[in-house]
C-alpha cells in the first residue's frame, strides 16, 4: 500500500489521509463523508431545548430497531400463539420482560419525541423555504411510524389488539364504491382474523422500517442540503467569514455531539424510571384491556388508541356520520402537509411575529392536547361537545393561518443570531 | 320452573359475552374499596398461594406460571411446594393447570371459567378485592348467591364457608341526573351477615388480601426485581448525565 | 424576547469559535472526555447484557431438558434402548458378562482406552465406563461430526470383521467404537462417545442428567 501520500487526488485536493484510511479514502469517501456532514458541516450555535428531539427521534428508531430484532427471536405471529408467546418473553425468556417494555415503552417514547420534534417546526417555520421537501419528507416518516405503531399493538392480539384493528380496518369500508371489498382485502378474511395479523406482522418487522430506515436517511440529507433553521429563523449562511464558515455556526462535531449526549442522558434517565416502576403508565402505555386474549364475542368497556393516536380519533368521533369522520379524520392529517405554503409570514420564527401569530399557534398547540384528551374519554355527555368544538378549532387553525400569517408574520429580524454563552 | 330459570340464567350468562360493558350491581361505598397490595409482603403471598390452590384451583387456572417459579420467587422450598401446591402427578416444571374440563364448565355455569394469570393486570387488583368480597345472597340465581362487581356472575361463592353468607342492605338514594331533576336510585347502603363463616369479617378480609397479593404476583412474577435493577439503572444514568454535562460545557466554553 | 447582545469582534473566533488555542484547557477536556466515553462504554455493556443473555435457554427449554427418567427393568440381555434427553438420543445397553469380558482385550486398538481425553462422569471414569456394569448409558452422538452410531454389537461382524469385539458403527463417514463407547484407531472421530451424567433412583429406574437423585422431581 505504498502510495505517494500528499498527492493531489484526481479532484484537486491534497489527500490529507495516509495509512489505513487512506486506503479506505480511495474506496470509500468515508473522511470526506465525516467531515461533510460532521466535522465541517455547521449548525447554527444557538439551538436550545426544542432542538434535541431529533437525534432522540432517531436515537429511539434505534432502539426500537434492536428491541423488536430480539422480540421477533421469540414472539410467535397467529392467532392461536401470539397472546401465549408474549407472555412466555415476559416470563421465561432471560430478561424478555425488559426487552417488550423497552419496546412498549419506546413507542410511545417515539410519539412525543416526534410530536416536540414538529412542534419545533412550528414555534420557528422550520418548514419553511427552502426546507420545504424536509417537512414533506418528515410527513411521510410521520405517516409510517403511525401505521408501524398501529400494526405493532395489532401483534400481542389482546382484546384492544383485536378491536383495534377492527376499527381502524373497519374505516377503509368508508370509502365509496371499493370500500368493503377493500376491507375483506386488507383483513384476508371475512373478519380480523390470523391472516391479518400475519401480514401486519410482515409489514411491521420488515416492510415498514425499511422504508422509515430510508426516509429517514432522505431526511438527513434534506436537512444537510438546506442546512438547519434555527431559534431566531434567520438563515446564518448569508453571513460568512472569509474561508467560507458561517458566523454565527459551530461545527456539528464536537460541539452538537457533545450536546445531544446530554439530552440522551437525561432522556434515557426519565425512560428508565418509566421502563423499571411504571411501564404500563396507569394503561396509557399498556393498555389493561390488552391483557386480556382477543376476543371477537367481548368487546373492551371503551375502545380507544393508545394516546398518540387519540387526538385524530376524537375527530373522528366528533362526527355523527361515519363517512364524513374518517373524512374529517384523514384530512386533520393531510392538512400538515400543506404548512409551508399556509404558512405566508416573510419571517419563519414566532419570536419575530405578533402576539396574534403566538395565539393562534398556542391555541392550536392547547386544541390538539384537548383533543388527545377527549379521545381516552368515553364519547358521551360534556366530552361530545367539548370534541366538537376543539375539532372546528383544529381545521380553524389551518384555515385561518395563510391570512394570520401574512398580516403579522413581517417584522424585522435581527442580523445575527441571538446567543449567550453556556 | 327452576329448569326455565336455570336455562334463562344460562342464557344471560351466555350473552354476557357480547356485551361491551361488565355490568355491576347497585352503587355505593364498595366501589372505592381497595386491595392493599404488599408486593414484598411473601408470607402473604405464601399463604394466597397456598389459599389458591386450596379453594380456586379446582377451577381456575394460572397457566403462564410454573410451581417452580412460584417455589423461587416466593421462597417456598421444594418440599413444602410438593406437600401443599403440587396437586397429585404434577411435575415442579409444570404450569398451574386447572382439573375442570372446560367444555363441561360451559355447560354447567354459562361460561368457562377464566384463567386467572393476568387478571390482575386486565381487571385491577381493586376489583379481584372487591369481586372476591361482594357476593351477597339472592335467591333469583341459580347459584343461589349475586355479585356486585360483577353481575349476574356464573361464579357460585365458593368462599362462602369461610366469609359466612351475607345480604345486600339497599336503600333509595338521590342522584342528580343529565336532565338536572334529581332521581331515585336503589344504592348499595351495607352487608349483614346472615350466617357467619369460619373466619371472622377481619380474618376474611386478610384472607382474600393474601390471595389477591397472589394473584397480583402471578400477574407479573418479575415485578419486585425489576423495580430493584431500575434503581441501579436510575443512578447509573444520572452519573453518566452529570459527567456528559460537565463535558459539554467544557466544550462550549468555544463557543461565543 | 430578540435580544440584541453585541457580538464580540470577528478577528479571533472562527465563525463562532475561539480560535486562541491557549484558551482551551485540553487536559481537562480530554480527562472529560475518556471519563465520559468509559462511563459510556461501560453503559453500552451493561445494556447488551439483557439482549446477551435472553439467547440462553429459557424456563421453557429448561423445563423440557429436565432429567429423564426411563425405566430400564424390562431391558433384556444385549438389548439396546434409545432415550431423549435435552434433544439428544441417549444409546442404553444391557451388556452381558461376554461382551463385558472383551472390552479388556483390545487396547491397542483404541485412540484413548483410558479415557483421558473424552467427557465422562467421574463414576464412568473406568474401563465399562458406566456406573454398573451391566448398563451402558451414552450420548449417542458420533464424536466427529454428529451422526447417529448404529449398534454392531456381534463379535465377528461381517461387515466389520472377524476381529470385531462388538460396538457402535458410524455410517457416515465410518467411524467405530466399542460397547464402552471408545473410539478405535483408524475412525475419523478422534474422541470417545460422550457419558451423560445419571443415577440410579433404584434398581430399576434410571434418571438421565443429574449425578444424584435428591432433586430429580423435574425442577427446572
Amino acid at each position: 500500500m505504498a502510495t505517494a501520500a500528499d498527492s493531489a487526488t484526481p479532484k484537486g485536493e491534497a489527500r490529507t489521509s495516509k495509512g489505513l484510511m487512506g486506503w479506505i479514502d480511495e474506496r470509500l469517501p468515508v473522511s470526506s463523508f465525516v467531515h461533510d456532514h460532521l466535522t465541517g458541516y455547521y449548525a447554527p450555535k444557538n439551538f436550545n431545548f426544542w432542538y434535541y428531539f431529533g437525534s432522540l427521534a432517531l436515537l429511539v428508531f434505534v432502539l426500537q430497531i434492536f428491541t423488536g430484532i430480539f422480540l421477533t427471536m421469540h414472539y410467535k405471529p397467529g392467532a392461536t400463539t401470539a397472546f401465549d408467546s408474549v407472555e412466555y418473553i415476559m416470563r421465561e425468556v432471560e430478561y424478555g420482560w425488559l426487552i417488550r417494555y423497552l419496546h412498549s415503552t419506546g413507542a410511545s417514547a417515539f410519539f412525543i419525541v416526534v410530536y416536540l420534534h414538529m412542534s419545533r417546526a412550528f414555534l420557528y417555520g422550520s418548514y419553511k423555504r427552502p426546507r420545504e421537501l424536509l417537512w414533506l419528507i418528515g410527513m411521510l416518516i410521520y405517516l409510517a411510524l403511525m401505521a408501524e405503531a398501529f400494526m405493532g399493538y395489532v401483534l400481542p392480539w389482546g382484546n384492544m389488539s383485536f378491536w383495534g384493528a377492527q376499527v381502524i380496518v373497519n374505516l377503509f369500508g368508508t370509502i365509496p364504491v371499493v370500500g368493503p371489498g377493500l376491507v375483506e382485502w386488507i383483513r384476508g378474511d371475512y373478519g380480523i382474523a390470523d391472516a391479518t395479523l400475519n401480514r401486519f406482522f410482515s409489514f411491521h418487522v420488515v416492510a415498514i422500517p425499511f422504508a422509515l430506515a430510508m426516509l429517514i436517511v432522505l431526511h438527513l440529507a434534506a436537512l444537510h442540503t438546506t442546512g438547519s433553521n434555527n431559534p431566531d429563523g434567520i438563515e446564518i449562511k448569508k453571513k460568512k467569514d472569509k474561508n467560507g464558515i458561517p458566523l454565527d455556526g459551530v461545527p456539528f462535531h464536537p460541539y452538537y455531539t457533545v450536546k445531544d449526549i446530554v439530552a440522551v442522558g437525561v432522556f434515557l434517565t426519565l425512560f428508565a424510571i418509566v421502563v423499571f416502576f411504571v411501564p404500563t403508565l396507569g394503561g396509557l402505555f399498556l393498555e389493561h384491556a390488552n391483557f386480556e386474549p382477543a376476543n371477537a364475542l367481548s368487546t373492551p368497556e371503551h375502545i380507544a388508541p393508545v394516546w398518540y393516536f387519540t387526538a385524530f380519533y376524537a375527530i373522528l368521533r366528533a362526527v355523527p356520520d361515519q363517512r364524513m369522520g374518517a373524512l374529517l379524520m384523514l384530512l386533520a392529517v393531510v392538512s400538515f402537509f400543506f404548512m409551508p405554503w399556509l404558512d405566508r409570514a416573510k419571517n419563519n420564527s414566532m419570536r419575530y411575529r405578533g402576539v396574534l401569530s403566538k395565539a393562534h399557534l398556542g391555541l392550536f398547540f392547547i386544541t390538539f392536547l384537548v383533543l388527545s384528551y377527549l379521545g381516552l374519554q368515553p364519547a358521551e355527555g360534556l366530552y361530545v361537545l367539548l370534541a366538537r368544538i376543539f375539532t372546528a378549532l383544529y381545521f380553524a387553525y389551518f384555515l385561518l393561518l395563510p391570512f394570520i400569517s401574512k398580516a403579522d408574520g413581517n417584522g424585522p429580524v435581527p442580523e445575527r443570531v441571538t446567543y449567550h454563552a453556556h | 320452573m327452576r329448569t326455565k330459570i336455570v336455562l334463562l340464567a344460562a342464557t344471560f350468562v351466555a350473552l354476557k359475552g357480547l356485551t361491551a360493558s361488565a355490568a355491576i350491581g347497585p352503587p355505593g361505598e364498595w366501589q372505592h374499596w381497595q386491595a392493599e397490595v404488599e408486593i414484598n409482603n411473601l408470607a402473604s403471598r405464601q399463604r394466597g398461594a397456598r389459599n389458591f390452590v386450596a379453594y380456586c384451583s379446582g377451577c381456575h387456572s394460572v397457566k403462564y406460571l410454573r410451581y417452580s417459579r412460584l417455589g423461587t420467587d416466593l421462597g417456598i422450598p421444594t418440599e413444602q411446594l410438593e406437600q401443599f401446591l403440587l396437586p397429585p402427578g404434577a411435575k415442579a416444571s409444570d404450569y398451574m393447570a386447572t382439573p375442570m374440563p372446560k367444555a363441561d364448565a360451559e355447560a354447567w355455569f354459562g361460561t368457562a371459567p377464566p384463567d386467572l394469570s393476568l387478571i390482575t393486570r386486565s381487571k385491577g387488583a381493586d376489583y379481584v378485592y372487591r369481586f372476591l368480597k361482594t357476593f351477597y345472597v339472592d335467591p333469583d340465581k341459580p347459584s343461589g348467591v349475586n355479585n356486585l362487581a360483577l353481575d349476574s356472575t356464573a361464579m357460585p361463592h365458593v368462599l362462602s364457608s369461610l366469609q359466612g353468607l351475607q345480604t345486600a342492605v339497599l336503600r333509595n338514594e338521590e342522584q342528580p341526573s343529565e336532565g338536572g331533576k334529581p332521581v331515585t336510585v336503589r344504592a348499595w347502603e351495607k352487608f349483614q351477615l346472615d350466617v357467619p363463616g369460619t373466619l371472622t369479617p377481619a380474618e376474611y378480609d386478610k384472607f382474600v388480601g393474601d390471595l389477591v397479593n397472589f394473584l397480583q404476583y402471578a400477574g407479573e412474577p418479575v415485578q419486585v426485581k425489576r423495580q430493584a435493577l431500575g434503581i441501579w439503572v436510575v443512578l447509573f444514568l444520572l452519573v453518566f448525565t452529570v459527567l456528559a454535562y460537565f463535558l459539554k460545557r467544557e466544550y462550549w466554553r468555544d463557543v461565543r | 424576547m430578540s435580544d440584541h447582545a453585541a457580538h464580540p469582534p470577528a478577528d479571533h473566533l472562527v465563525g463562532s469559535l475561539v480560535a486562541d488555542e491557549s484558551k482551551i484547557d485540553l487536559d481537562r477536556r480530554k480527562y472529560l472526555t475518556a471519563a465520559t466515553t468509559a462511563i459510556g462504554a461501560v453503559g453500552v455493556g451493561f445494556m447488551l447484557t439483557p439482549f446477551v443473555k435472553s439467547w440462553l435457554p429459557s424456563e421453557r427449554a429448561r423445563a423440557a431438558g429436565a432429567p429423564a427418567v426411563v425405566d430400564v427393568s424390562k431391558m433384556e440381555a444385549g438389548q439396546m434402548i434409545t432415550a431423549d434427553w435435552r434433544l439428544q438420543p441417549i444409546y442404553i445397553v444391557r451388556r452381558t458378562p461376554e461382551m463385558l469380558a472383551l472390552l479388556t482385550k483390545h487396547d491397542a486398538e483404541l485412540k484413548d482406552p483410558s479415557s483421558t481425553e473424552s467427557v465422562q462422569p467421574q463414576y464412568a471414569d473406568n474401563v465399562p465406563r458406566s456406573r454398573r456394569d451391566d448398563l451402558l448409558v451414552l450420548i449417542g452422538i458420533c464424536t466427529h461430526l454428529g451422526c447417529l452410531p448404529k449398534q454392531h454389537f456381534a463379535p465377528g461382524d461381517a461387515l466389520l470383521g472377524a476381529d470385531w469385539p462388538g460396538g457402535f458403527f458410524c455410517p457416515c463417514h465410518g467411524s467405530k467404537f466399542d460397547l464402552s463407547g471408545r473410539v478405535f484407531k483408524g475412525s475419523p472421530a478422534s474422541v470417545n462417545l460422550v457419558v451423560p451424567p445419571y443415577a440410579f433412583e433404584n434398581k430399576d429406574t434410571l434418571v438421565i442428567g443429574v449425578d444424584s437423585v435428591d432433586s430429580s422431581k423435574g425442577v427446572a
